[in-house]
């Protein structure tokens, strides 16, 4: 068996890059309705991108590539008593759309959760081919 | 040739552990946009390698492993279906300690009949 990738790497893997979606789900949620004074300093909800890293044929594990930002534009508001508006009364909202957050972290929190339980088996059954003839 | 003392079962716990490792594959890439969903051939791999012709359990592995055909197609080209990948794990994960307890049984006959019991 030539593949370097147990399936704790595998399973171990997974779950840091589910962590590590997690995180910019936590991120985004945290800066919902967040205003700035210009469209570009406005925060926009951030995404992580995966990307597979295979070893022998079937056996590949999981990355983060890249984390890159969601083309969604932060929505205008007539605001002028804030104090970060702008000369003409405008502030600009966070573009982070909260349901869909939230979504996305039930998903992660399954996929994690998924890769637990891989671990768990993997480690019972490594452990029972252990104690054989004990 | 197979096995005199293990029969098929060595063999057959090399794969099941090889098929284990593709299905956490398969789990730990649910997320992953494109990704397509492998499982392996297990009969025909188990043959190949409990065969005369010297194949190694790893080899019957590699050369018996086929794209999982999805029973719904999803827009980012993933073909993982966690249902699926989740009962085919489980369903591995059983036989493999049914192979295990095979094991066993022998390596206990085999004591017995060595201390004369």
């Amino acid at each position: 068996m030539a593949n370097n990738l147990s399936v704790f790497d595998i399973a171990g893997r997974a779950m840091s890059a589910q962590m590590m979606r997690l995180n910019t789900t936590a991120s985004n949620l945290a800066n919902a309705g967040a205003v700035a004074g210009s469209k570009e300093e406005a925060f926009r909800s951030i995404k992580p991108v995966f990307k597979s890293v295979t070893d022998a044929p079937g056996i590949a594990t999981v990355k983060v590539d890249s984390v890159v930002a969601t083309k969604i534009d932060p929505t205008k508001r007539h605001d002028p008593s804030n104090p970060k508006a702008d000369k003409d009364g405008n502030v600009w909202e966070a573009a982070v759309d909260q349901a869909q957050e939230l979504v996305e972290m039930m998903e992660t929190s399954r996929q994690y959760q998924n890769n637990v339980q891989v671990m768990q088996t993997a480690k019972t059954l490594t452990l029972d081919t252990l104690r054989l003839g004990k | 040739m197979s096995d005199p003392l293990f029969g098929v079962h060595g063999k057959a716990l090399e794969l099941r552990s090889q098929r284990l490792s593709l299905l956490a594959s398969n789990i730990a890439n649910a997320a992953t946009p494109g990704y397509k969903a492998r499982d392996i051939d297990f009969t025909k791999a188990l043959k190949q390698a409990a065969g005369a012709n010297g194949v190694s359990a790893g080899q019957a592995a590699d050369a018996n492993v086929q794209y999982r055909v999805p029973l719904e197609a999803s827009l980012d080209g993933n073909t993982v279906e966690l249902s699926t990948e989740q009962n085919q794990f489980a369903e591995n994960a059983v036989k493999y300690r049914t192979t295990l307890s095979f094991l066993e049984g022998r390596i206990n006959t085999v004591m017995q009949a060595l201390k004369g019991e």
